[in-house]
């Protein structure tokens, strides 16, 4: 047997993160998971929130004789779309949402419609402005609409952070928490410490091919919502990348800590679940976390990717520099240190 | 063989919550040799092989490996020994030369990857990754990472579990060059004819306890005789007159029959058909063989290895 001793050396983190690096991309799921799973969202969810052309105004008129002149002053209207309808089927368009509005004509001329509904509300302004002229009435003061529909504005654009700050935490949580509970389950990680290696090159692998990863998926992303939905980014892309590599290491981190002790997939899985997907909901992904209440924005302005997406949102939309985001990199780097720190020292190795 | 010992363990026990899994076993396996832990499953044994690796914490007992504590040299430790886990489950994905060069980086020494591979028989394999592998391929390329760094002391647990014959023999013979080295080997099986094969000496552990030990040859001695005499009979069968015969060193009951260990086959074998003819009994069936490990094993516990 030639057990013959060489000396002839390679790194064995180079190696660590080479092997995550091959068992990634030989994994045909993860990577759609990674690059396609995001692009595909944006394109559908870019599309399906596209701007289109205002919507009409849609408005009954109870059918009644005498109000034809104020059926054909509303038809009249561009940005209305009236019917004619008896009382009884006015009523079930307005429960049904069908229409907005419903217009009786008998004088006091009475609008029906539920103030809680912002279409409605809309609605009543456009109409009432609309009989008022037919009426005679003349307006005192002359005015001139210019209409403008700015990139920057629209919901792609306030979709593509989000997506990325989705994305970064879904690689961690999953790339990192996830693989790191099925390695153990496989008894590779016993394996691995079975040998000389050392178990801070071990989880150093995890992060650094994370960050690498990022390095790839991020321009791919960013250049994609530029370039099909012209997306603008205003602030620096350095800035930019250096958010998304620190939003990486942090939800690496948090990845480290679901995955430290946990003795099955499943547990893994639903540790992961439990914690990604209140933020999803929570953190401004596919809308603004302004819309919860206040009482609770402390809360979600302390949450890692709330503070990941609003740093890449303000960079991009506003060109902010760092001063503007420092509060949310200093959120990050404090998840981001916690978690590392209380992942190392709860790791089951065995 | 080297007069300094590879392992030495003293007293050693592992409680897992209220069950005790090793209870107060003692080892001592000297530098050259292959050591072989047989016994059935659940005996202790790869708990106390994986004391003895330092991958487990043990409740009581001491542990000396290699003249090292796991406590003080642990990093050492990890560069002068080779470990092969019972059912390692390396990456999936990597390649058969990739898992290897892995492995080789965390050691400071080892041989050139191309010797290894030859070594284990796996050269054009190289490119294939594990989950494409044979499981006598896997096998050999879970001993092939035990032996990346070059060990004085490589562990085996279960090694040709579940392998087909010729990947046993396979495996055997790769055992058997690493041996010819000098080098020292511990090993953990339930087959008896590998333990025969490889084992200069050997424990046999059950309930956590070592109740046998020495060579292959002297265990076997132990029973008195060296062949065995089975057979089975239309009903129960006392075990007394057994006894009594010339050359009976000992009687075990098995379902409707009984094993006898006896000194020389061509003149117990017509006394016990005799007996049988005059109490009117007829044989099922009847089968000799010389005397193995598993009739030790029998022989101490009245169970099978495999039971």
């Amino acid at each position: 047997m030639e057990l013959n001793r060489t000396t002839e050396h390679r790194h064995p983190l180079g190696q660590l993160s080479l092997m995550r690096f091959r068992i990634f991309v030989r994994e045909p799921a993860v990577l759609f998971w990674t690059y396609g799973f995001p692009l595909l969202l944006a394109l559908v969810l870019g599309s399906a929130f596209r701007n289109r052309p205002p919507e009409p105004v849609e408005v009954a008129v109870i059918a009644t004789t005498g109000a034809e002149d104020c059926r054909d002053a509303l038809a009249r209207t561009p940005s209305v779309r009236v019917r004619w309808l008896n009382a009884q089927d006015a009523r079930a368009a307005l429960r049904a949402g069908k229409v907005s509005l419903v217009v009786e004509p008998d004088r006091p001329r009475t609008y029906q419609f539920d103030p809680t509904r912002p279409e409605s509300r809309l609605a009543r302004a456009v109409v009432d402005d609309a009989l008022q002229r037919a009426d005679g009435r003349v307006d005192p003061a002359p005015v001139k609409d210019r209409l403008v529909t700015e990139p920057g504005s629209r919901y792609i654009d306030f979709l593509i952070p989000g997506l990325l700050g989705f994305n970064l935490m879904q690689g961690g949580l999953w790339g990192v928490g996830f693989m790191i509970v099925d390695m153990r389950v496989r008894k590779l990680i016993k394996r691995l410490t079975a040998t000389p290696m050392s178990r801070a090159d071990f989880l150093l692998s995890f992060v650094l091919v994370r960050a690498l990863f990022l390095i790839v998926e991020l321009p791919i992303l960013i250049g994609f919502a530029h370039w099909v939905f012209g997306v603008p980014i205003r602030g620096s892309l350095l800035l930019l990348l250096a958010l998304g590599i620190l939003g990486s290491l942090v939800f690496a981190g948090i990845g480290l800590l679901l995955g430290a002790r946990p003795k099955t997939t499943q547990t893994a899985a639903g540790l992961v679940n439990l914690v990604s997907l209140p933020m999803i909901v929570c953190s401004g992904v596919f809308f603004s976390a302004a819309r919860f209440p206040d009482v609770f924005q402390p809360v979600l302005h302390a949450l890692p990717l709330t503070a990941l997406i609003e740093s890449m949102r303000t960079v991009m939309l506003d060109g902010a520099g760092l001063v503007a985001v420092a509060g949310q990199v200093l959120v990050m780097l404090l998840w981001g240190g916690f978690c590392f720190v209380v992942a190392l020292r709860l790791f089951r190795w065995q | 063989m080297d007069r300094t010992p590879a392992i030495r363990c003293r007293a050693l026990v592992k409680d897992y919550g209220s069950l005790r899994a090793v209870d107060g076993l003692d080892l001592e396996v000297m530098g050259g040799e292959c050591f072989g832990l047989l016994g059935p499953n659940g005996a202790g044994k790869t708990t106390t092989v994986e004391i003895l690796e330092g991958l487990l914490e043990a409740t009581a007992g001491t542990v000396e490996v290699l003249g090292c504590t796991w406590r003080r040299d642990a990093r050492r430790l990890r560069e002068r020994i080779g470990i092969s886990l019972q059912e390692t489950n390396l990456a999936d994905k990597l390649t058969v030369e990739e898992t290897l060069v892995l492995f080789r980086s965390f050691y400071a020494a080892g041989p050139e990857i191309e010797s290894l591979l030859e070594l284990v028989s796996l050269t054009d394999k190289r490119a294939t990754w594990y989950t494409k592998l044979s499981g006598g391929q896997k096998q050999r390329l879970a001993v092939a990472c035990a032996l990346v760094g070059a060990p004085e002391l490589l562990f085996l647990d279960e090694p040709t579990t579940g392998l087909d014959p010729q990947s046993r023999r396979q495996l055997w013979a790769l055992i058997e060059r690493f041996k010819a080295e000098g080098r020292t080997v511990l090993l953990t099986t339930h087959y008896m004819d590998e333990a025969e094969r490889l084992c200069d000496r050997v424990a046999i552990v059950d309930k956590g306890k070592v109740i046998a030990l020495g060579t292959p040859r002297e265990l076997i001695q132990s029973l008195g005789g060296t062949e065995v005499i089975e057979f089975t009979c239309d009903g129960a069968v006392e075990e007394a007159w057994a006894k009594a015969l010339p050359g009976v060193h000992a009687v075990k009951s098995r379902n409707d029959g009984l094993a006898l260990t006896v000194e020389q086959l061509h003149k117990t074998l017509p006394l016990v058909l005799a007996h049988l003819q005059r109490a009117g009994r007829a044989l099922t069936g009847l089968s000799t063989h010389h005397a193995t490990l598993e009739d030790v094993f029998v022989n101490l516990t009245g169970r099978h290895l495999r039971d």
